[in-house]
Formats: structure tokens, sequence, C-alpha cells
């Protein structure tokens, strides 16, 4: 065996194992040299990111990669062996590529953002904690180690966005964070509990097939309920959106960028009890739940737009704005499930062509949204790095000092509001079109809301970027070059993206919505001998 | 009815710990309120793997009483409490940081236009 396949036979396990090394090895690392922990971590990610790629060419080309801890035996003297499975499918591995471009982004632009900072030996091993936690959730195949995960993603990001202990609001952002975190925490393990005394397993797969034979208890509803209401919460989706506008706007601008990962990562778990653990009954409650994620989607939108019209701080906009681009997603894939249901009991979900194509657009917008709110998240952070200012009230006139900031800025603003030719009209157009076939309103609702959004952020470009020039921003100089390079790489996948949208959509998007939707391939390892 | 007493005090340790995290306004309160609502779920994981009867998983070679409660959920719940006991650390350490900025963990003394 060579050495490539070798490592791609361990790459699920490595892709957790490096990030969570080098969190643990950049405290010794920042003993001998500062400059060097910098490095050390924009490696530690550099390397995830390739195995990352590397198990994407796998997956994409061979199929669902499964990786064992323990026992290769499934039975020993017919009792179920007690293990955990990591399943890595299309789905997972498109997620995984969102959480690692945004981890590397964050380290990049961490080296000159974070410089003056003090303590950050620990907020490297925090960030790189965050990366391991966002990447097991994608990756896991089992309920309790997705529970282990999420607390660990809660956890470093909480203490990532009170980062900056001298400001009592990012304190308070802090702790209003961990405590939505933990609640919901808890009500996922509730529910897996409740999973667990029925059938016995949690392992995903294990549960969806013993789901699938006993049809669909009291119990298993109650669980549902949790899972949906608890993993909205960590998803932001309105009204449970109250903490996000506070974590992402107090946080420093690199972990903002990383809380959108951490953020999808709890959509996708919400995705993904939906259709594939909930996937053999999801026929049963479909009308309801795809409903419920219509209307959550809906009035996410609105209210992330109405909310961000009426703020004066440039984060917690965007924070506003970054609630107001979930909603999108939860509405897509409560469209496709909806189509579904309504239709003739014949259509499944690969069959009925606007469900595929709402789910797929849906998960277009999930990497589109941390790419565009990403990069305007990205350019506040260097306002205020030049600046140290983020009322937009006292800002003013900074696209004489500051070009190509205000450059990327309008990339940003473009994508995010759905124009073309940037990535965020490829993926809206999907839903407006998806959505439409439901009911119209509900993609006139989607447009308004990007039509908002637009005006909302030409609003911010006025007011920051143009203007007369104010005295006492004569001094302020462009940002660092590593700080440019970041924002260039995602103002450049942006571009790419919105030039040949088919690409990536036959390519990537395609498989994971077919994974998601298909819960049957995720099945299949149960039968071939694992 | 004696077998179910376990899931009422489960039902009992949520609720009030829904009820003190609604309702309490001191911040020390409210994280008291997560550990008991993270209370109530760790017992109804160890409730979950009790069967009448038996003893701890413990292979000690003796045939006596074979009947053992399952392990699994008891390793889950020592997970469990060992995330909460980090998740509680890190409440209470941000708790002292707000107590130093305002004076004071009423929730209505918290500075800051919450729109």
């Amino acid at each position: 065996m060579n050495i490539v396949d070798m490592l791609l036979t361990h790459a699920p396990a490595l892709t957790i194992a490096i990030p969570l090394l080098g969190a643990f090895l950049t405290p010794l690392i920042s003993r001998v040299s500062e400059k060097g922990r910098n490095i050390f971590a924009i490696i530690i990610v550099g390397i995830t990111a390739l195995f990352v790629f590397l198990m994407a060419s796998e997956i994409l080309a061979n199929g669902p990669m499964t990786y064992v801890f323990g026992s290769t035996a499934a039975t020993v003297q017919q009792s179920t062996v007690i293990r955990i499975l990591f399943e890595v499918d299309a789905l997972s591995i498109f997620m995984a590529i969102i959480g690692i471009i945004l981890s590397f982004v964050a380290v990049v632009y961490s080296y000159a953002f974070m410089e003056k900072n003090t303590g950050l030996d620990k907020y490297y091993t925090l960030l790189l904690l965050m990366t391991t936690g966002m990447l097991g959730m994608m990756l896991t195949g089992d309920m309790f180690n997705f529970f282990v995960f999420l607390e660990i993603t809660s956890i470093a990001s909480a203490a990532l966005v009170a980062f900056w202990t001298n400001k009592a609001k990012a304190v308070e952002a802090g702790f209003k964070y961990i405590v939505i975190s933990t609640i919901g925490a808890l009500f996922v393990l509730f529910a897996i509990a409740l999973l667990y005394g029925q059938y016995d397993a949690l392992n995903m797969a294990k549960i969806a097939q013993s789901l699938g034979i006993s049809g669909f208890t009291f119990i298993d509803k109650i669980a549902l309920v949790l899972f949906i209401a608890a993993l909205a919460m960590k998803g932001g989706l309105a009204p449970m959106h109250m903490w996000l506008p506070d974590a992402y706007g107090q946080a420093p601008a690199s972990i903002s960028l990383l809380l959108i990962g951490a953020t999808q990562a709890s959509l996708y778990g919400l995705f993904r009890i939906v259709f594939t653990v909930y996937g053999e009954v999801i026929s049963l409650p479909a009308i309801s739940i795809g409903w419920i994620l219509v209307l959550l989607g809906l009035i996410t939108m609105l209210i992330g737009v109405i909310m961000a019209i009426i703020q004066t701080d440039f984060k917690r906009l965007i924070g506003y704005g970054a609630v107001a681009e979930l909603g999108y997603m939860a509405l897509a894939v409560g469209t496709g499930l909806t189509i579904v249901a309504n239709a003739d009991p014949n259509i499944t979900l690969q069959t009925a062509p606007f469900a595929m194509k709402a789910i797929t657009g849906g998960l277009f917008h999930v990497i589109n949204d941390a790419l565009d709110i990403g990069l305007l998240f990205l350019v506040a952070g260097a306002v205020y790095y030049a600046t140290k200012e983020t009322s937009l009230n006292k800002l003013g006139g900074l696209a004489r000092n500051m070009k190509y900031t205000t450059i990327f800025f309008i990339i940003g603003l473009l994508a995010v509001s759905g124009l073309p030719p940037f990535n965020g009209f490829a993926s809206k157009l999907l839903i407006y079109e998806s959505t439409y076939q439901l009911n119209p309103i509900l993609s006139i609702v989607a447009i308004l809301s990007s039509i908002l959004l637009l005006a909302i952020f030409v609003k911010v470009l006025h007011s920051v970027f143009l203007g007369p020039a104010l005295p006492k921003y004569e001094t302020v100089r462009e940002v660092p070059k590593s700080m440019l390079l970041a924002m260039a790489v995602i103002a450049g996948i942006i571009i790419v993206f919105g030039l040949f949208p088919q690409v990536i959509v036959t390519n990537l998007v395609e498989p994971a919505a077919n994974a998601l939707v298909n819960n049957s391939g995720y099945l299949q390892w149960l039968t071939g001998g694992f | 009815m004696i077998a179910n007493i376990p899931y009422l005090t489960v039902a009992g340790l949520i609720i009030i710990g829904l009820y003190t995290l609604l309702f309490k306004k001191n911040l020390i309160k409210m994280v008291i309120g997560i550990t008991i609502l993270q209370s109530g779920v760790n017992l109804f994981l160890i409730t979950l793997g009790y069967r009448m009867g038996s003893v701890a998983p413990i292979f000690t070679g003796n045939a006596d009483n074979p009947v053992m409660s399952y392990p699994v959920p008891q390793a889950l719940t020592l997970t469990s409490i060992v995330i909460g006991v980090a998740v509680l650390a890190l409440m209470l350490s941000l708790v002292i940081h707000i107590y130093r900025h305002h004076g004071s963990l009423h929730v209505s003394k918290l500075g800051g236009d919450d729109q």
C-alpha cells in the first residue's frame, strides 16, 4: 500500500486529529517563538485542508467513506459492538470544505489582525479547537459523538467571542452564546437519549434503519421536535436568533468568520437529522416539517433585514445580514420537503424536479453565504483594524485611503444581495425559481429581502467608504498584506463561483444534494460488512 | 409506579432548570439553572441503562448475579459530566468578568442598547 492510499484510508481520523494535536502544541511553540506559532497554526490548518480535499476527490469519485474507531467486526458473540464510526458522504465533505476554507482564511487573517493582542497562544489553541469541533460535527456518523463535537465547538467559540474581555459587551455576548449553546446541546443530548433508549444504538445509520422498521412512534416525534428546536436555535433561525448578532458583532472579525462555519455545522446537523436519520419515515411528517422550515426561513429573512436597517454598528449590522441569509437556506430546504409532501405519493424526493432544485439551491447558498458574509466581516474587521471604530455614524470617507478594502466590500455587497455575476446570484436564482413553484409569495419575500439587503449595504458603503474625508481618518493606511490576502482569497472564490456556477453545482453541490435526499447511500454500509 | 420515579425526577429537574433560566434575573442563578437542567438529562441517561435488580457492569467472575446494568449510558453520562464541568467553569469565568465591568449580576444592570 503506497503512502497516498494509506493517508487516504485514515483521512477522516486525521482531519480531526491534526488540528486537535495542533491546538495543544500551540502553547508549547508559543514559548519558543510568537511568529513561529502563527505560522504553525497556518500550516496545521493547511495540512488539514489538504486532507479534506484529498477525501473530497475520493468521495466524489467512489462514494462515501467509512472510518471505524474500535472493533472492525460489527458484532461479537451476537451482541452489537460499541464503537464510533465516521461516515463521510458527499454532503459531509461539502460542509467540511466550507469549514476548512473559512478556518484557513481565519488563521491567515489573524496573523496581522490579532498581532497587537496578548494571550494569543490561547487564541490560536481555541481557534484550532473550534476547527476540530466544526469538522467533527460534519464528519461523524455517531449521535453522541455529534453532541461532543457540538459542545467542543460551543465552548471554544464562546471563549473566543469573549476574547476581548476588556469590552463589557463582548463578555456579555460570550455569556449569552454559551448559555444558548448549552441549552441547545442539552436538548440534543436528551433527544439522543430518547432514540438510544428505544433502539439501543447511537449510530445514525443504525437508528435510521431501526426507525424505518418501527415506524414513527410518539417518542420519535418528541425527539424530532427537540432536535429541530435545539439545532435551529444553534443555527440562528428566528425567532431564536437573538444570540447571533451579539456574538458575531462582538467577536474579533476572524472569529466572526469562523462562527459562520460553526452555525452552519448546526444547520448541517438539522438537515442530517431530518433527511438521513428520519429519512425512512420522513414522508409521514414531511408536510408539517417542510412548512415549519419554510415559515422559520421567511421569519428569519424578514427579521434579519428589518433589524439590519436600524443598526448603527458595522459588525452588528452584518450579523443581522447573516441572520437573513440563514433564512434562505431553511426556506429552500423546507420548500424541497414540502413540494414532495404535496405531490403525488409516487413522486419521491429524487423524482420531483423542483424539490431537487430547491435543495440544490439551498445547499449552494450555504457555501455562498459563508463566503459573502465572511468577506463582509473581514472588511469590517479591516476597518476596525485601521480606525478602531465600528460605529457607522462616526466612520466616513475611508475609500480614499483604503482602496483595496473598498473594492472587497463592493464585491461582498453585490454578492450578498444576489446580483450577477457573483455567486449569490447563482444560488438565489435557484431558490427563487423553486420556491415560486410552491407558492409565489415565498419567492416574492425572498426577492424583497435581497433588495433590502442591497439597500442596507449600499447605505453602509456610503457611510463608511464614501463621503467627505474626515480629518481624524487622514492618517489611516491600508491594512497589512496578510489581511488583504485573506480577503482576496474569498473574493477570488466568490468571482469564480459567480462566473462558473454550473461547474460547482454539478461537481460539488448536486452530489451533496443527492446524498442529502437519498439516504440509502448512507445506510449502505450497514449491509456492506461494517 | 416505583419504576417511574426516576423519570418523574428527570421531568422535575428539567422543568426546575428551565424555570430558573427563564425567570431568575441573577446570572449565577441562571448558571445554577443550567446545571440543574444538565443533572436532569444525565439522570435520564443513567436511568435508561438500569435493569431491575442489576449490579454494576464490572466483570468479577462471580456468576451469582449475572444481570448487569448497561455500561454504555454510564460512559455517555461520564462524558456529559466532564463537558458540563468545562461549560460551568467557562460560564462562571464569564460571570466574573461581567461583574468586574458592571459591579452587578442582575441582568437589567447589564449595559448596551439591545436592539
